[in-house]
């Protein structure tokens, strides 16, 4: 069996910073797996614009932004196949690849990180009843279609869920000479950006329905129509109010999920909420030496995130490699009162007191709060935001004196002060 | 007085703008000065970037992605569109390669996103 | 002209072909799809029932129970996902608990064997899973589950290995007999004539018949609603777990399927139309709420997909397996559940009647087995390697949810009867049945299939018709 130190699980954005920080670090045996023909994920199919402002200052279209990744993979000879699909990873660090080329491979790795992103939800995660003809689209597998195998998946579209892909999606459809009759909003909200909303709905007079819901798929053997319905406070449908919107296709936008299914093989425990591991700060697992980055982790709405976090990954992957002993005790992080999730979900006791970034989402839209970190009830870090929304990831900065009163503490809060 | 969202980056600052004197636009709400210029524009001549594909003959894949190098004025989005509609490229297609020079004579380029590989 | 004209390629129509194929026939079978199974066998519960259920002394009992004891040979024969999980009825009501000594006394009745009664603690102790309420259960050791549309591909492909001719998107529109001699009429004008006509056309069973018979039947489309849940859940049931039955049907059940999955369902309500198969919020609520009552920690966020089937009920409750008042013309009508359970027994019945009318001779070359295609997931490691060093298209893996490979994708697609969409590819190697549900592999598996049938990726069907995927280049 071939030995490696490092393996990385996915050629994506997450994999490819992952990648060129670990060989920053000195780290020169590294091979990254991509189940797809090019290095790049889900970017490649990414075009349109609005990527890179916090990694390159500038603002750069999903193909430029892996391309410069893919440079520096390049550049510095990192190995990586394509076409390469994991199929295990085991509890001991074996990774199983099968590949038309290779075949079927086995690594014994030291250390292994899990980029291999997300999936999106589909039809059957949320329950729609009604027909089962052609014509119902993931907002993904309409914009591969789209944007990498240039064919139209319909002319007359209805959009459910206001998440960047289906706002990005309905652009993309109108600017391709399709119709985008509405786009169908669950929630009081949108999850998706609002430069987004302006600039993908508003501009083209899209309509964009909050509170409201697909009830029912028309159609045989095409789509043909679908009924949508105000939901009350209790998000249940207002069926005597339902209407018929005639269209061909109906695109979902329905949420990410990360995709969790080697880490669970793996022994990785993963957390409810997020639905990726759950992580220390140098973003290991409870596996020694397996690690998560990415949308795997966790769904970002930033790819400028994802290869910051993922940077540091790699960074720990090669101090991990290299001998760092991982430390027996962990420190939760409680999220109360609005917050959702945050990552990392725990911190080391140990005494690494470097400054750390904390990633995370809140459960609703609040106006005038404050982002507020507490040790054993001390408020350690307090950040005001005028509003916060479950659509954007919200993002703190803590100082080493600061992380070091946290791994001190017997209890960490992370919370909102409304 | 207008509400209007920065579309210029993710961060989609809410911006008030007083245009009640065209001559003296003035903004606030904005993070970086990027938000002014967007206010602006937004009154005055409205940009947008577009992004699209287009066919590529020879290539490993079928479609290259392209961009405005910079944004153009926002009556001109579906007719630059329509331009791109008979671009057939041949492979190799570099990032940044003009696809469209001065597209409708705005003075901007439409240029390649994707590096595209002989097949 | 033909010896034998099959009308219909659901589990019936495949497995009598096969059956008859052991004869020395000219034998070609109609079908209305585009495929086989894509009528009542592609969308039910896939059990095989033990045979307790049914009235005794009824078609359905004999069959079922005959059926039942021949799908461990047959499903080594023909190398379909069968296993015999057992299937247990959940009494929840003290009060009820003397149905399940009727029930048990009919299977008896009916040749089940080895049926027994157990409490509730004993119930938990075998389904750990199960609600505190159940109070007593019925187990019935020899109920089973069976990939339904595997089992009628199975049985096609070795019709075709056996010389059945399958012709399909042929919709029996005329059929009439004269001088001993049947003419069969499709809707696109193609006709043929055979000494013999077997009806197994499923939920249009009623209008082939009344096509030529003077006794009239009327099929009662009845729907049923599924749910299909995570494999991740896949423990929450081994046995098939029945709720004691009622008139419309044997009620809500939570099985496992072949392949590790948990399916929920099936509703019951009578439509009026052959092709109404549309989910409703409220049978899918109905269903799962029941589902809850057996098992009460199904989690709703473990769904993957909701799907609905029609069953062909007739009024008079029963299969219609015969030879019709017309001589030569023969009915299998009515087959709902057991119908699946009861095929092979059916199907060996109508052949045996088929060849003795027409005095068939066996035919010499017959091949009793067939492989299915490798399941790349299914395999050690080794065997995994040996496949791509063969053929290196099973080292692309097109469904990742599932572990398909395009080597699988592609033998699908080249057997015969082979599969012509993406329904067909779906059914055969399981490619985008997994938890994303075909969102990453849909354009691969278009592809696949545009490359493999040399047709433009806008021809492409979910399930042929007017069921195309894309309309053509962006450009």
């Amino acid at each position: 069996m071939r030995k490696m130190n490092l393996v990385i699980v996915g050629g994506g954005p997450a994999g490819l910073a992952a990648a060129k920080a670990a060989y920053d670090c000195g780290e020169r045996d590294i091979l990254i797996l991509e189940r797809e023909a090019e290095l790049g994920g889900i970017l490649n199919q990414c075009i349109h614009n609005g990527f890179g402002l916090h990694t390159f200052k500038e603002e750069l279209t999903g193909p430029e932004y892996a391309q410069r990744y893919i440079d520096q993979v390049v550049e510095r000879g990192i190995e990586y196949r394509v076409n390469a699909t994991v199929i295990d990873v085991s509890k001991d660090k074996v990774v199983t690849y099968v590949s038309a080329v290779d075949g079927l491979t086995q690594i014994q790795a030291k250390a292994i990180i899990l980029a291999c992103g997300c999936r999106e939800r589909p039809r059957g995660g949320i329950n729609i009843a009604g027909m089962r003809g052609a014509g119902v689209f993931s907002a993904g597998t309409a914009q591969k279609l789209v944007n990498i195998d240039g064919y139209m998946p319909g002319k007359e579209c209805v959009i459910l869920g206001s998440g960047d892909i289906g706002l990005i999606m309905a652009r993309r459809m109108t600017f391709e000479g399709a119709k985008v009759k509405a786009v169908v909003e669950l929630m009081p909200y949108s999850s998706g950006l609002n430069r987004n909303i302006v600039q993908c709905l508003n501009d083209f007079d899209i309509p964009l329905y909050f509170s409201h819901t697909v009830v029912d798929i028309k159609g045989k053997d095409r789509v043909t129509g679908v009924v949508v319905a105000p939901v009350d406070e209790k998000l249940a449908p207002i069926m005597d109010k339902a209407e018929l919107i005639e269209c061909d296709t109906l695109l979902l936008s329905v949420g990410l999920l990360p995709e969790n299914e080697l880490a669970k093989q793996g022994g990785v425990e993963l957390s409810n909420v997020t639905g990726g591991a759950v992580v220390d700060e140098n973003m290991m697992t409870n596996i020694d030496g397996v690690f998560e980055c990415g949308n795997v982790l966790h769904v970002h709405d930033l790819v400028d995130f994802v290869s910051a976090e993922s940077e540091n990954a790699g960074k720990c992957a090669v101090a991990y490699i290299n001998g760092l002993e991982s430390c027996a005790e962990k420190i939760a992080i409680n999220c109360t009162n609005g917050v959702r999730y945050c990552v990392p979900t725990q911190l080391n006791r140990d005494d690494n007191y470097q400054p750390l970034n904390f990633k995370m989402r809140v459960a609703n839209v609040f106006k005038k709060v404050e982002l507020a970190v507490f040790a054993d009830g001390v408020k350690v870090f307090g950040k005001k935001r005028p509003v916060v929304a479950p659509g954007e990831m919200e993002s703190i900065n803590l100082t080493a004196e600061q992380v070091e009163t946290l791994k001190k503490a017997q209890h960490i809060e992370i919370t909102l002060i409304k | 007085m207008r509400e209007m969202i920065c579309i210029n980056c993710p961060m989609g600052c809410r911006l008030t703008v007083d245009d009640s004197n065209l001559q003296d636009i003035k903004v606030t709400g904005n993070i970086c000065p990027r938000g002014v210029i967007y206010a602006k524009n937004e009154i005055t001549s409205p940009k947008r970037m577009v992004t699209g594909s287009v066919k590529v003959a020879g290539g490993n894949i079928a479609m290259v992605s392209v961009k405005t190098r910079e944004a153009i004025p926002k009556h001109l989005i579906f007719d630059s569109l329509e331009l791109l509609k008979d671009v057939v490229l041949q492979a190799p297609v570099h990032i940044g390669d003009v696809v469209i020079a001065d597209v409708c004579g705005c003075g901007v380029d439409i240029i390649a996103t994707k590096e595209i590989t002989k097949a | 002209m033909k010896d034998i004209i099959i009308i219909g390629g659901g589990i019936i129509g495949c497995s009598i072909a096969r059956e008859l194929s052991r004869f020395s026939a000219d034998i070609l079978l109609l079908e209305k799809g585009n495929d086989v199974s894509v009528g009542t066998t592609k969308a039910n519960s896939g059990i095989v029932h033990g045979g307790h259920d049914a009235y005794p002394n009824s078609k359905k009992a004999y069959y079922n129970v005959k059926g039942n004891a021949m799908f461990d040979q047959l499903s080594k024969e023909l190398d379909f996902p069968f296993r015999r999980n057992g299937s247990m009825v959940l009494c929840f009501n003290e009060d009820l608990k003397c149905g399940l000594n009727d029930l048990l006394a009919r299977g008896e009745q009916n040749g089940v064997k080895g049926l027994y009664i157990v409490d509730g603690d004993k119930a938990r102790e075998m389904e750990p899973h199960l609600s505190k309420s159940v109070v007593a259960a019925l187990v019935i050791p020899s109920g089973g589950i069976v990939s339904p549309y595997e089992m009628a591909v199975a049985y096609a492909e070795n019709a075709c290995t056996n010389g059945v001719e399958f012709r399909f998107l042929s919709e029996v529109t005329g059929l009439k007999k004269e001088d001993g001699i049947f003419t069969v009429t499709c809707a696109d004008g193609y006709t043929e004539q055979a000494k013999v006509v077997v009806n197994a056309a499923g939920l249009f069973a009623d209008e082939i018949n009344n096509l030529i018979c003077e006794r009239k039947y009327q099929v009662q489309p009845r729907k049923g609603d599924y749910m299909l849940m995570d494999k991740s859940v896949g423990y929450l049931a081994d046995h098939t777990l029945f709720q004691q039955p009622t008139k419309m049907g044997k009620g809500i059940l939570v099985t496992p399927t072949t392949h590790g999955n948990i399916l929920v369902g099936p509703t019951a309500t009578d439509k009026l139309d052959k092709d109404d198969v549309n989910t409703t919020i409220e049978e899918l609520g109905e269903a799962f709420a029941k589902a809850l009552v057996s098992v009460p920690t199904l989690n709703k966020r473990t769904i993957i997909t909701q799907f609905s089937g029609l069953r062909a009920h007739i009024p008079e409750n029963d299969f219609v397996v015969e030879e019709s008042e017309v001589e030569g013309f023969y009915n299998c009508l009515g087959i709902e559940s057991p119908g699946l359970s009861a095929a092979p027994a059916i199907a060996v019945e109508v052949a045996g009647w088929v060849a003795e009318k027409l005095a068939l001779k066996a035919n010499a070359n017959f091949v009793a087995t067939r492989k299915a295609i490798p399941q790349f997931s299914h395999l050690s490691n080794i065997d995994r390697q040996k496949l791509i060093d063969q053929n290196p298209l099973y080292g692309n893996i097109v469904c990742r949810c599932e572990v398909v490979t395009e080597g699988e994708i592609v033998e699908s697609i080249r057997r015969k009867p082979g599969a012509v969409d993406l329904d067909g590819v779906k059914r055969r190697t399981r490619a985008g049945m997994g938890r994303c549900q075909a969102g990453f592999c849909t354009p691969r598996i278009m592809e696949i299939i545009a490359r493999e049938l040399n047709l433009p990726l806008e021809e492409v069907t979910k399930r042929g018709g007017a069921s195309q995927v894309v309309f053509g280049r962006t450009k």
